[in-house]
């Protein structure tokens, strides 16, 4: 197999630090082959040029007043998930549980809808949903987080089952609460009332939901860079025992960061019942669980391009949503597109972190892939 | 009442997706690849086969070989498996990119795939099929054993497809190897320590490469049999759904061992249809409840195994962590 001490073609090297321009350079070269590459695949989908099915998808994603608020609105849904995810990565703690953690915060935001709605006056009532959404999503986060300082247990698959427990407690009460009876779904909850809903500022609807998302994402930007605890979650993520050695104690440090992590998540699910969709379906969180992980992981916690990411992502889907619209495609072509956009983001990490040395000493600098 | 010699057919026909899903993740994880792309290579894999099948039964009309119609979805769909399995091994081994983070995007990609052209199969090849129902193909998956007969004892054990004998043999196969021959023990090595490997002279990257794409491909057989057996030949979206993660968890639940997993998935794939078996007095929402079971009980065997912490039910040393050989 060995080939006598020959010196390989390709040699690979760790970089150092690489100045920001450069690695966001990197990543935008990656985006735009991936777009290429999109492109392509869509041209052998439909058959169109590639200029007039980019002209299509941006369209769909900004063609219209209405349409450029959906897209804010789901933009907001992206990011508030990945802005919850943010200090469980920071502590390398594989959250995989935001799935779950949304769900169950709309599934109690839900159940204050309908068994208090006529009861209590809109404005208690939507304080209350808030308390409640935050509280159960932590308590969601919370169980894996728990077994994981006491007994070190797998996080990654505990959180992963969460999800499913929690879909299944969704389906029974959708089961519960059907209306009308048989129908398999729980309809527009309120619709008459509007108890609990979320009022739209002005004429626009989504414009409360974006804004609170912002306000979240900036105040986690500063708990996380400025606060103490902030501190503690950099440094546990580092290394545990330099945390240990420090005097930080790491159980309720992994906890505390759960709570954070799980009751934005259930924030996330009642701006989805109250602010947007005033009904509940297993399907809500839609996967959005799973990318908002990709998301801040991508962004590596800079919450511009968390913004960004999450905007991009959207973009896409809508886009893409549209093109199947049009030409009759499934709807799910948007997952192959951001599949496959993610794939090259995530290629192009390698770039950044590694340098490629060629044979005979010539340097070659890392493109994108 | 409670009716077993149709439960235990039902359940181990459940348990044989998992089954090959839980082994291919098993073959995975021993080389230190925590491959959470599972879910979708299981779609891209039943997926691939479809588009096999389909063009197959187009393309030969009435008369159906049975040869072929094995043949070729089973070729389609190992060659779609692999793909996958060879792209997360490219962003993982070779550009060392974060193992969950492939993973998770492998998923959202492979489930699209499966949904995009199980959607979209007919409208893209413009023939005039109201929906891809693959009766033809999927007769020869279905096919019990020729010398079974019809008493109690055949339908338990001698009733299935042939790709769920494959599958209890890939498991027991698979167990063998990893436990008892220099291959596996070196893979075995591979994940436990890569670096201590290296310098015994095992070549990592071949390792980590054949076990990902190995592994891919026996979990993308599990999607083939679901949908050319289990489900008669007919794709409907998302009728796979979560699975590809029960499979996940099962190579928890097995402690790593494939011949565990042979029984577990049978056991796993009962509690996921228990709920049909239990009389409930028409109450549909308690159902959803026993739906609950496989995911409640492998968390309780989460804790379990991290509680009692002995050494040999741990997972690989090395899992999840890329192999960089001059990292110190």
């Amino acid at each position: 197999m060995s080939k006598a001490n020959r010196e390989p073609l390709l040699h690979i090297t760790k970089r150092k630090a690489m100045p920001w321009q450069q690695s966001w350079l990197i990543r935008l070269i990656s985006i735009v082959a991936a777009l290429i590459v999109c492109a392509v695949i869509t041209t052998a989908a439909t058959g169109l040029d590639p200029m007039s099915v980019y002209g299509t998808m941006l369209e769909g994603a900004f063609g219209t007043e209405r349409k450029i608020w959906v897209l804010g609105k789901e933009t907001a849904v992206l990011l508030c998930i990945a802005v919850a995810m943010a200090p469980a990565f920071r502590m390398k703690f594989w959250n995989l549980g935001g799935e779950g953690q949304v769900l169950i915060g709309t599934l109690i935001s839900a159940a204050c809808m309908i068994y208090l709605g006529d009861k209590i006056p809109s404005g208690l009532l939507i304080l209350l949903m808030v308390v409640a959404s935050v509280v159960v999503g932590a308590i969601w986060a919370g169980i894996p987080a728990f077994f994981k300082a006491k007994w070190n247990t797998n996080e990654t698959l505990f959180t992963l089952m969460m999800n499913y427990v929690a879909i299944q407690l969704v389906a029974y009460y959708i089961i519960i609460w059907e209306s009308p009876k048989g129908s398999g779904k729980v309809g527009i909850i309120n619709q008459s009332t509007n108890a609990g809903w979320l009022p739209s500022l002005g004429s626009y609807q989504y414009l409360l939901n974006i804004l609170i998302v912002a306000l979240v994402t900036i105040l986690m930007f500063v708990y996380l860079k400025y606060s103490k605890h902030g501190y503690e979650i950099s440094v546990v993520g580092e290394s545990q025992r330099t945390a240990r050695y420090v005097g930080i104690k790491v159980d309720r440090v992994i906890i505390r960061t759960l709570l954070v992590s799980g009751g934005i998540c259930g924030l996330c699910g009642f701006l989805m019942v109250a602010g947007t969709d005033h009904t509940i379906t297993t399907t809500l969180a839609g996967g959005r669980g799973f990318l908002g992980v990709l998301v801040a992981w991508l962004a590596q916690f800079n919450p511009l391009a968390m913004v960004l990411v999450s905007l991009l992502l959207c973009v896409l889907s809508r886009g893409a949503g549209e093109i199947s619209t049009i030409y009759g495609l499934n709807q799910s072509f948007g997952d192959i597109l951001t599949g496959i956009i993610l794939f090259f983001i995530i290629g192009s990490e390698f770039f950044i972190n590694y340098k490629i040395h060629l044979r005979g000493g010539a340097r070659k600098k890392g493109g994108s892939n | 009442m409670f009716d077993i010699v149709s439960f235990i057919p039902r359940a181990i026909m459940q348990g044989i997706p998992l089954l090959f899903g839980c082994t291919g993740e098993t073959i995975s994880e021993k080389s230190g690849s925590l491959n959470l792309g599972i879910p979708g290579v299981m779609y891209v894999g039943g997926i691939c086969g479809v588009i096999g099948a389909f063009l197959y039964e187009q393309s030969a009309g009435g008369n159906v070989n049975g040869f072929l119609a094995v043949l070729i979805p089973l070729l389609a769909c190992l060659i779609g498996s692999l793909l996958m399995g060879l792209l997360f091994s490219l962003l993982t081994i070779t550009l060392r990119v974060n193992q969950n983070v492939v993973g998770l995007a492998m998923t959202t990609f492979g489930v699209g795939v499966g949904n995009f052209f199980g959607g979209s199969l007919i409208k893209l090849t413009g023939s005039d099929v109201p929906s891809i129902a693959l009766s033809a193909t999927s007769k020869y998956f279905s096919k019990g054993l020729p010398f079974g007969g019809s008493g109690a004892f055949s339908k338990m054990f001698l009733s299935y497809g042939f790709l769920a004998y494959v599958a209890v043999i890939i498991a027991f196969v698979t167990a063998y190897i990893l436990k008892r021959t220099r291959v596996g023990l070196q893979l075995r090595a591979v994940g436990e320590n890569p670096a201590t490997a290296d310098a015994a002279g095992i070549n990592i990257t071949k390792y980590k490469y054949l076990a990902t794409c190995i592994g891919c491909m026996v979990a993308g057989l599990g999607g083939l049999y679901y949908v050319m057996d289990y489900a008669s030949g007919v794709w409907s979206n998302d009728a796979f759904g979560d699975r590809g993660w029960l499979a996940i968890a099962l190579v928890i639940f097995t402690l790593w061992r494939p011949n565990i997993a042979v029984f577990a998935s049978f056991l796993f794939g009962g509690l996921y249809i228990l709920y049909l078996f239990i009389p409930t007095g028409g109450d549909m929402a308690v159902k959803e409840l026993y739906k609950m079971l496989p995911y409640l009980v492998t968390i309780i065997v989460l804790i379990f195994t991290g509680m009692r912490n002995k050494r040999e039910n741990q997972p690989p040393e090395s899992l999840g962590l890329p192999y960089f050989r001059e990292d110190r």
